[in-house]
């Protein structure tokens, strides 16, 4: 997908633009806010990364502008303002998504790919179906191979997540903020033990896993086959 | 400053003193006059009786009889007729109607010289075109005047000067206590930080300053305390993985085993980072905590329904760690506060309870080492303006002695130095608690450990 890197220091920009292409995306980068701004307006980007402090038009307000013009391309902030009323500045200035420096790669690029994912119609799914494992939204229930699977609420909220994501890295942050609705370091890896519960229930009486760790970033869901 | 309030008395006492006198001196001209005026009167019927030629007699006998008397009886040619001055005082000539004036005395035996004297007079006209002075000696009521003038002028002065030497011993007082404000704060600034203001003891405003101004350096020196332990910690807590991390980053280079060593180590690096970064982020918010105030990021929480999810969250590593999550929590417990705060705080509570469930090693001397078989999460209310979390286990406890220093940043005891933290959890837990101006109190649960953050439901202002 075509990403647009809006950020002054020179060596995170290249670092990106590089990591970015290796991951198989199409990055561009602007160097200040009013050129940055100038290119997200000609348009045809996925998704907007978008360094808060900005020299000539600070990230904020390139954002205001571009929710303004009716823009809604999706856009993750890149701060190193970390505290929580910085978070929600951000989000209501027309952000989606919020990163702290310094931050790992890996969760970047997660949460840019889901970003880019949620504005597809796919979110409003009633069904979400990854190999024989079907979330009924509407019914709120999980089978797998037709066999009905019991969830405790928050697994299922895990569980409705990681299938919305299906394909993609989710790490544990994004799994803390979008479920669990938490802004803080829970210190151990609590969200390990979580998954791992509700990998027991949706994986190990069958022969194919559909939960995936993936070393270094986090977790993700999809069919073993494909 | 005492020169201007010296000068600004003085200046008082004679404008009082003027006003004063300019009174006395109308007073005394105005019963003169009229006294004049009434003999002159009298004088008028005696004459429409008599005729002219009476009025000579009356001079005459005023001169004999009158004492202080002052008059003339003239002529129209201005020929003195009768009485005791030489002609008609110049002065009348000015004001025709009554006037004062200086005389010498005709009759000098009469009076101890020669001297000019003072007195008020009034003119009539006669209707044959003679004059007539009547008038009346008045330096007896000068003199008079003169001594009330000196009496006021200086019992108002006394009065001034006392009140100046009142006020200047007061001030003095004063003065000398702010000096002694002024003096503890250079010594203060001067490095020595143990410095406090000394009381008067008498319980009066300077004393209140005083204890306020004292409570502040407290609380600065306290700060101090804890930058200085930071900074001493800083070094051993920080350095010691930044040294790891150097070691592994070089121990990878060095591996000549092959691509997979290399990115073992580089994995390695990378995890060791990502602790540093967390130790930092965690130092980061202790001291935006220490320092900031929470003004607009609160809101109306639920603390019950919070610390019930945060048990949730937990439940699953608690039951592999082989403990019970007890969840005992009152509903509907609401305070001000901010959740985030408030949720990291128990989860750091939650989390400790988890990681220290065992002593490790060395720690019990004497006792067995415990293992804790359940941790018990509850919200109570706590009165009516509290709310009470408390985090509690049944493990091996804190002793007593450490108990407050625990609460400090980086304090590790040594029995969970072996373990993973960064030592600034009950900091944090601390820190957000002082923050919504609650407290956390670390007790012997008998046994274990038992944490009761305390927490008011409406922040104050």
């Amino acid at each position: 997908m075509r990403v647009l890197v809006i950020e002054d220091d020179r060596e995170t920009a290249a670092f990106l633009h590089k990591s970015l292409k290796e991951s198989g995306h199409a990055p561009e980068t602007a160097g200040d806010g009013e050129s940055g701004l100038a290119m997200a307006r000609d348009g045809g980007f996925d998704v907007l990364i978008v360094d808060r402090m900005l020299p000539a038009l600070d990230g904020l307000a390139l954002v205001k502008t571009l929710r303004a013009e009716g823009d809604r391309t999706p856009v993750l902030f890149l701060s190193a303002l970390g505290d929580v009323d910085d978070k929600v500045k951000g989000l209501r200035a027309g952000g989606d998504d919020y990163l702290t420096k310094p931050y790992a790669y890996t969760e970047l690029l997660a949460r840019i790919e889901a970003l880019a994912r949620r504005t597809t119609p796919e979110e409003q799914a009633t069904r979400y179906v990854v190999g024989d494992l079907v979330l009924d939204r509407l019914a709120h229930r999980v089978t797998r191979g037709g066999e009905s699977i019991p969830l405790q609420p928050r697994e299922y909220r895990l569980l409705e997540y990681l299938m919305r994501h299906a394909g993609q890295v989710v790490t544990r942050t994004m799994l803390l903020e979008n479920v669990w609705d938490y802004h803080f370091d829970p210190q151990t890896n609590v969200i390990d033990v979580h998954v791992s519960r509700l990998r027991s229930k949706i994986d190990k009486a069958f022969s194919t896993p559909l939960l995936h760790t993936v070393r270094g970033a986090g977790y993700m869901i999809r069919d073993g086959n494909a | 400053m005492a020169a201007a309030a010296v000068a600004l008395l003085v200046g008082a006492a004679v404008i009082v003193s003027l006003l004063l006198f300019r009174d006395i001196d109308a007073v005394v001209t105005r019963e003169v006059a009229a006294a004049l005026e009434n003999e002159a009167a009298s004088y008028r019927l005696l004459v429409g009786e008599k005729g002219e030629s009476a009025l000579a007699e009356i001079v005459e006998r005023r001169d004999r009889a009158v004492a202080g008397g002052v008059q003339i009886l003239t002529e129209s040619s201005g020929r003195r007729i009768a009485g005791n001055l030489e002609r008609i005082p110049a002065a009348f000539a000015e004001h025709p109607l009554g006037a004062a004036f200086q005389y010498r005395p005709a009759n000098a035996s009469a009076t101890s010289s020669g001297e000019m004297r003072r007195a008020l007079g009034i003119l009539i006209r006669l209707p044959d075109g003679g004059s007539l002075v009547l008038g009346r000696d008045i330096e007896v009521q000068i003199a008079a005047t003169t001594r009330i003038r000196m009496t006021v002028f200086l019992a108002f002065a006394s009065l001034a000067l006392a009140g100046l030497a009142a006020g200047y011993a007061a001030s003095r007082r004063v003065l000398q206590r702010v000096e002694a404000v002024g003096a503890t704060a250079r010594s203060i600034m001067a490095g020595d930080m143990r410095r406090r203001i000394p009381l008067s003891g008498t319980g009066d405003e300077i004393d209140g300053l005083s204890i306020d101004l004292n409570r502040m350096l407290d609380r600065i020196d306290q700060l101090m305390a804890g930058l200085r332990e930071v900074s001493d910690n800083i070094a051993h807590d920080l350095k010691t993985p930044l040294n790891r991390l150097r070691n592994r980053a070089e121990a990878a280079l060095r591996d000549a085993s092959g691509e997979m060593a290399l990115r073992d180590g580089l994995q390695h690096t990378i995890e060791e980072a990502d602790e540093l970064i967390k130790v930092f982020n965690a130092m980061l918010l202790i001291a935006r905590l220490e320092a900031g105030a929470l003004q607009g990021t609160t809101e109306q929480l639920d603390v019950s329904d919070l610390a019930r999810n945060v048990a949730e969250l937990y439940e699953p590593v608690a039951e592999e760690a082989g403990l019970r999550l007890l969840v005992d929590i009152a509903d509907g417990q609401t305070i001000e506060a901010n959740r985030h705060l408030i949720g990291q705080a128990i989860a750091n509570l939650i989390d400790n309870a988890i990681k220290y469930s065992v002593a490790h090693a060395s720690a019990a001397k004497g006792a067995e080492s415990r293992r804790a078989t359940f941790i018990r999460v509850g919200v109570v209310a706590d009165g009516r303006d509290n709310v009470a979390v408390m985090i509690a286990d049944d493990g091996p406890g804190i002793a007593a002695a450490d108990r407050e220093r625990v609460l400090r940043r980086f304090v590790r005891l040594e029995q969970s130095r072996s373990l993973p933290g960064t030592g600034l959890g009950l900091s944090l837990v601390a820190a957000v608690a002082r923050l919504h101006h609650g407290t956390v109190r670390l007790e012997d649960n008998e046994p274990g450990l038992k944490v009761t953050l305390t927490l008011p439901r409406a922040s104050p202002p």
